[in-house]
């Protein structure tokens, strides 16, 4: 059943990058910025990690998940260290994602060619 | 914004805008959301795959498991991108291939490898985030200004969700 969802709610966060494509007319680049403030506010609401427990990877794996990890890494911080954990925090979650970006695009651009 | 740019530019030029706009394709929205809820969707099913995968085999509790997953899925989305088959999906998906990680993880990539002739320290270092760095430093500043609200929050005794 989480299969289910995870490709429903998955499918219309992407629908929604779309509309932001086609009807708004954002660049891509505006259109992944809003979607990951648009995840952090919605965490910052306490309304993300309900969709997560719902939905799956049909929430974490859309880039709104990013939003939503930086919120809850500085967050939790925030709670056990007081006021600096937010600066602290912030990449904690996010970690994992970030460094395998870097690191497969770094070696990526060694090996491969530029494709047309 | 849209405003202000049009002040700038003459009679002429606001005419040529005009008429550009009106004979600009129509764009099909329809079939693209198709397009981009079926391709996001069965990435999203995948994630949920690999997620499902850590849960069993790699002892991880089902919150935990969605950071290795992001984690496999940006080596598959680079790995992709470096053969040239992520592209061409994309093209064809628009954004159901740009709004999962997998699309972050493909802007880096791609921005690496056709930067890689301007160089390693200013080519791959420099233009890996031209499209990845303003969404991290939207995200870091959005998170931010959350957390101050929540300590905010906290401090005058309401108490907050978390």
């Amino acid at each position: 059943m989480i299969y289910l969802w995870a490709f429903i709610i998955g499918g219309v966060i992407c629908i929604l990058g779309q509309i932001c494509f086609d009807v708004i007319k954002l660049t891509p680049a505006h259109t992944m910025t809003l979607l990951v403030v648009l995840g952090a506010v919605l965490d910052g609401l306490g309304l993300y990690e309900p969709l997560i427990k719902f939905a799956g990877a049909g929430a974490t794996v859309p880039i709104t998940s990013f939003g939503n990890a930086l919120v809850h890494g500085a967050l939790k911080e925030l709670e056990r260290d007081g006021w600096i954990g937010v600066i602290t925090g912030i990449f904690k979650v996010t970690s994992a994602g970030i460094s395998a970006a870097i690191i497969f695009s770094f070696f990526a651009a060694l090996v491969a060619k530029p494709k047309g | 914004m849209a405003n202000n740019a049009k002040k700038k530019l003459t009679p002429v030029q606001q005419e040529y805008k005009r008429m550009a706009t009106a004979r600009e394709p129509a764009r099909p929205v329809v079939k693209n959301c198709i397009r981009a809820f079926f391709v996001g969707g069965l990435i999203c099913i995948l994630g949920q795959a690999i997620t499902d995968m850590f849960v069993y085999w790699g002892g991880f509790d089902r919150e935990k498991a969605a950071n290795p997953t992001v984690a496999v899925l940006i080596i598959l989305s680079v790995f992709l991108t470096a053969l040239g088959v992520y592209d061409k999906m994309a093209q064809w998906a628009g954004a159901g291939t740009a709004v999962p990680v997998t699309g972050f993880a493909n802007s880096m990539a791609s921005a690496a490898i056709e930067s890689r002739s301007e160089g390693l320290v200013l080519g791959v270092g420099g233009k890996m985030f031209t499209l990845a760095g303003p969404v991290i430093v939207f995200g870091t500043i959005a998170a931010f200004v959350v957390g101050i609200v929540h300590f905010l929050i906290n401090q005058s005794g309401a108490g907050g969700g978390h």
